[in-house]
């Protein structure tokens, strides 16, 4: 039986041989190190991955994949590695790591996976980086330089720079250029190398760029006094200079022996009331102590006798004017980096980088206000036409969106397909939107025509009423209008100027709501008798023009727009019963502050109160609410210079 | 042409009073504190602050209802006022309980380990501890006192001045004395905005050193000193309304340009009713907040603000007992039906849940009372009267 194994066994060599002529077998050069394959540790790895790089063996990167991707078996009686399928968990083939063929079928309890740590996998996955760089496979050499580029490491180095020369694809040598630049900047030791890496990233916007350079200009605080001849001298501060700090010169100084450690006023209280001797301390009396003088005189006592510390007061309650060597007590900062070559071009490069990322934030926030403008154009144009032409200040504007906004969600109940839902949701909220409004004007508001202050009354009523009415159908939570895929995501146009494709298509609907309101006004049966109607009604009546149907229509269509606002809206806000809310202060702001009854003061309302929210926003960043607040009194004051508004109606039509 | 006058000693300024006389009586008569104890002490705290609401209903009445200014800001006043007496209220409070803790301590306190500690306990929630500029005088009564008439008074000085010179009128005015509002609320919702944000200043209804006094007797005080300032603030309206003064704002409300051609400083008359009323208000928020033991930003929120031209609306525009029973209607009955008191109604598919349909149904009155009563529930006293106009 022996021999017959034997016999197998010198009979699988032979047929191994072509194999075996371009090296040893992969499985023999496992074998030579077994216990560190099977256990392996971040200490015994390089024992194994040195052997496997000296031979080389044929499949080697394969094997070292599958190993750390945990996909290698070994088999319990010979501890033979192999690699291994399985369908039911229960039987596993067993694949040959060199020939690649099925040599057994095995039971579950025959073979033991190998798990290596995840230290262990790390190291693999670093060694195999240089093969994979130089992979045939493209997707393979990308996801190699993904991964350096997620987490660099100066052995990742001499690979990269290896596969440069190899390398075929355009766009993916640029980037190993790239990496090699940040990889260049961070880990080489050649100072020439570095600088020439350094500057070659003037302009990189990219964070990546900006993390390899920080760390080069990181700086530590020293005593400046203490600072030894040639060190990396980043800048030297007095203590009157904002950037010097008081609790680090404090800590710095003391340790420099410059300064007796600080006696806190807490210190000194502690210190006197464990001193407290027959209602006495140092002297005086307990009851004495009530002020700062009292405790200064009893604590010198106790100094004096040498039951305290001497007394120094924290540098925070130095009186900076009386002390006449400020040197002394000047902090230095110290880059760790020791080349001064270096560490200026660094600072020049992070300027420049700065500089461009600058220009682009502020391209992303006029992005931003853009957009926000438009939020609140497409909000106030229902508004400009209801409040803005026909003058009627409708309180439950706000809530007319909410409609819409919940219009979409319950159609999209119904239909599952987002894209196909949007599409029937727009008409939908449309419809029921104007409905509401036409039904709105013939029950309450034509009552109220010459008695604008109740209409605000009357409508705030509505409002209130509709909001709660939503929120005892639909409940208090808010619930998803979900966009359809292809609004997922941003247009990004570099690492810092970015927009969601939501807010373009707002923007364009809000361009189109433009267009269509003027179309409407200027072009139509119902534009031109809705004008006519504003101007004088009863002129406008005698000429045979029904002011009732007009009024009704204009209204409804100013609802309806408010609803399609509403779908808009409820794509990107949450859909609650308070959406409107939001929105109403903010609506009619634009209409007012544009100039009432005309649709390009609209626009110019919503682009500058979007422009002035934003830049406050920008200038007050952990603060929105402070940007809301300062936004809403610079309107008030706006007001007060022009009352009618940015563009203001001359002549007749301006009459009250 | 002479124009109707209401003198002082009108009917109604008269039957007010006595109403308002003979309802505080006997609420003191049965409650806890010192009556009978048929009212609890929560809801003499109630009646105190409805008496509150009505107050600054009353000055709501005389800035829209006779000066014709629909200020959607009046709340904001309100909870001004609130807000001075409450940083007295909360800075006097915390420094009896800081100074009882330091007491223990082996060497007495400085002034200034007990402001630091105070500050603490005051600030700590919105994580600082120091003063902001605007405490200054919370040590002091007298002047915090002040405070509750000046700071309103100075804010809607400043908007009025600004508003009614370039003639911002009509709902324009409203627009932006909402926008004022929603400012002032945003504001305050800031945890830097030195009033502790989101917050708000409780612990109100602890009157500083007079912890050892029952809330039940201290709710009366309260119920009294409301009763009293509703009464005088009354009378001060009812005085204002009644002579030339009354008989100039009226003719602003209904022909503005008119009067200005007649040589009266509109601007003027506007500015100082609203700054009245304003100061009114600020008062009626002083009394209210230590009734309701707590005040935060919501409470300023614009909606409070049109709730209260609301009341006014329903009470009776242009009448100030009006207002006054418009005010105590409505948030009486509001706070039945929110409180849960009242009784669901099942119509068998569905069970009408007051808490949550009265709002709709007080949304809806206010369209009917707009579009069908227009006067309000004071009207129903005209018909009874079966005379016309009393203003």
């Amino acid at each position: 039986m022996k021999q017959l194994l034997v016999l197998a066994g010198l009979a699988w060599i032979w047929l191994a041989t072509p194999v075996m002529a371009q090296g040893t077998p992969l499985q023999d050069i496992l074998q030579a190190h077994q216990k560190e394959v099977e256990r392996a540790s971040r200490k015994t790895i390089d024992t194994v991955l040195d052997a496997l790089a000296r031979q080389a063996p044929l499949g080697m990167t394969e094997f070292l994949e599958a190993w750390a991707a945990k996909d290698v078996w070994m088999r319990k009686e010979d501890k033979m590695f192999f690699y291994a399928t399985t369908e039911d968990k229960k039987r596993y083939s067993l694949i040959d790591l060199d020939s690649g063929t099925v040599v057994a079928e095995v039971g579950k309890r025959d073979v033991k996976q190998l798990k290596p740590n995840s230290g262990v996998r790390g190291v693999i996955a670093g060694y195999l980086v240089q093969f994979q760089l130089q992979d045939n496979d493209i997707s393979r050499r990308l996801a190699a330089v993904i991964a350096i580029e997620r987490n660099p490491d100066a052995s990742h180095y001499d690979p990269l720079q290896a596969s440069i020369a190899t390398e075929t694809d355009s766009n993916l040598l640029e980037r190993k250029k790239r990496l090699e630049r940040l990889l260049t900047v961070r880990f080489a030791t050649n100072e020439t190398a570095r600088i020439a890496a350094i500057r070659g990233l003037a302009g990189d916007l990219g964070l990546d760029a900006r993390a390899a350079l920080n760390p080069i200009l990181a700086t530590r605080w020293r005593v400046a006094s203490e600072v030894p001849q040639g060190a990396n001298l980043a800048r030297t501060v007095l203590p009157d200079a904002s950037e010097w700090d008081v609790d680090i010169a404090d800590r710095l100084l003391v340790q420099a022996g410059i300064l007796a450690p600080a006696v806190t006023l807490q210190d000194v209280r502690r210190t006197l009331e464990a001193n407290v001797i027959a209602g006495r301390v140092g002297g005086v009396p307990v009851a004495q102590l009530h002020t700062q003088d009292a405790r200064r005189r009893a604590y010198e006592a106790l100094v004096n006798a040498g039951k305290a510390p001497v007394y120094r007061l924290p540098l925070g309650l130095w009186d900076w004017s009386d002390v006449e060597d400020l040197q002394t007590y000047a902090l230095a900062a110290v880059y760790d980096e020791v080349s001064p070559a270096v560490t200026a071009a660094a600072a020049e490069t992070l300027a420049t980088i700065n500089r461009t990322v600058g220009i682009n934030q502020a391209l992303d926030l006029g992005l931003d206000a853009l957009s926000l403008a438009s939020i609140y154009f497409l909000a106030a144009i229902g508004l400009a036409i209801t409040f803005g032409v026909m003058g009627v200040i409708n309180m439950a504007h706000g809530e007319f969106i909410m409609m819409g906004a919940y219009t979409g969600y319950v159609v999209q109940l119904y239909i599952a397909d987002h894209t196909l839902s949007l599409i029937v949701a727009v008409p939908t909220a449309f419809a029921v939107t104007f409905a509401a409004g036409v039904a709105m004007e013939r029950l309450v508001i034509r009552w109220l025509y010459d008695r604008p202050l109740e209409t605000l009354l009357a409508t705030f009523g509505i409002s209130i009423a509709l909001q709660q009415l939503a929120k005892n159908i639909f409940g208090t939570q808010a619930r998803p209008l979900t966009a359809p895929g292809w609004l997922d995501g941003a247009w990004v146009i570099n690492d810092v100027v970015s927009i969601s494709y939501i807010r373009v298509a707002i923007f364009a609907l809000a361009l189109l709501f433009l267009g269509l309101f003027l179309y409407i006004m200027r072009s139509t049966r119902l534009g031109l008798e809705t004008r006519a109607v504003t101007q004088n009604r009863r002129m406008a009546a005698s000429m045979g023009i029904n002011p009732d149907r007009v009024n009704m229509l204009t209204f409804g269509l100013g609802s309806g727009i408010a609803g399609i606002a509403g779908v808009a809206i409820g794509l990107f806000a949450k859909v609650t019963s308070e959406l409107g809310n939001d929105y109403i202060v903010q609506s009619f702001m634009t209409v007012v502050v544009g100039g009432v009854g005309n649709i390009w003061g609209t626009l110019a309302g919503a682009t500058m109160i979007g422009v002035l929210q934003k830049g406050i926003e920008w200038m007050t960043p952990s603060n929105t609410l402070a940007a809301q607040t300062f936004m809403i009194v610079f309107i008030i004051v706006f007001i007060q210079f022009r009352p009618r508004g940015i563009i203001a109606l001359k002549g007749r039509a301006a009459g009250d | 042409m002479t124009p109707r006058r209401t003198t002082l000693a009108a009917p109604s300024t008269i039957t007010f009073l006595m109403v308002l006389a003979a309802f505080t009586l006997a609420v003191t008569v049965m409650s806890e504190g010192i009556g009978q104890g048929v009212v609890s002490t929560s809801f003499v705290k109630t009646l105190g602050k409805t008496m509150c609401l009505a107050l600054a209903a009353v000055a709501m009445d005389l800035v829209w209802g006779y000066t014709g200014i629909l200020s959607l800001g009046h709340f904001a006043f309100f909870g001004l006022g609130g807000y001075m007496i409450g940083m007295w209220l909360m800075y006097a409070r915390t420094e009896l309980i800081v100074l009882a803790s330091l007491s223990d301590s082996t060497i007495p306190a400085t002034a200034s380990e007990i402001t630091d500690a105070v500050g603490t306990q005051i600030f700590g929630v919105v994580g600082s501890a120091e003063f902001p500029m605007i405490w200054a005088f919370a040590d002091n009564l007298v002047l915090q006192l002040l405070l509750v008439v000046l700071v309103p008074g100075l804010l809607a000085g400043v908007f009025g001045w600004l508003a009614f010179r370039s003639r911002v009128t009509g709902v324009y005015l409203s627009i932006l004395t909402q926008a004022m509002t929603l400012a002032l609320a945003l504001y305050l919702f800031q945890n830097d905005s030195g009033l502790r944000g989101n917050n708000g200043l409780s612990g109100l209804q602890n009157l500083p050193g007079l912890g050892h006094v029952s809330q039940d007797i201290v709710s009366l005080w309260f119920l009294w000193a409301s009763a009293l300032a509703l009464g005088l603030g009354y009378l001060f309206c009812a005085s204002l309304v009644s002579g030339k003064f009354g008989s100039v704002i009226r003719a602003i409300r209904d022909n503005e340009a008119r009067i200005r051609f007649l040589g009266y400083s509109v601007e003027g008359y506007k500015l100082v009713v609203f700054v009245t009323t304003a100061m009114i208000c600020g008062l009626a928020g002083a009394l209210y907040y230590p009734q309701a033991g707590i005040i935060n930003p919501a409470e300023v929120a614009p909606i409070a603000s049109i709730y209260l031209a609301v009341w006014v609306a329903i009470g009776g525009r242009g009448r100030l007992y009006g207002a006054a029973v418009g005010a105590v209607f409505v948030s009486l009955v509001s706070t039945w039906f929110t409180g849960g008191q009242a009784p669901d109604i099942s119509l068998g598919f569905y069970t009408v849940q007051w808490v949550d349909w009265w709002t709709i149904l007080l949304g809806l009155s206010f369209v009917l009372v707009t579009l069908f009563a227009p006067k309000g529930l004071g009207g129903l006293v005209d018909v009874l009267n079966r005379r016309s106009d009393p203003k």
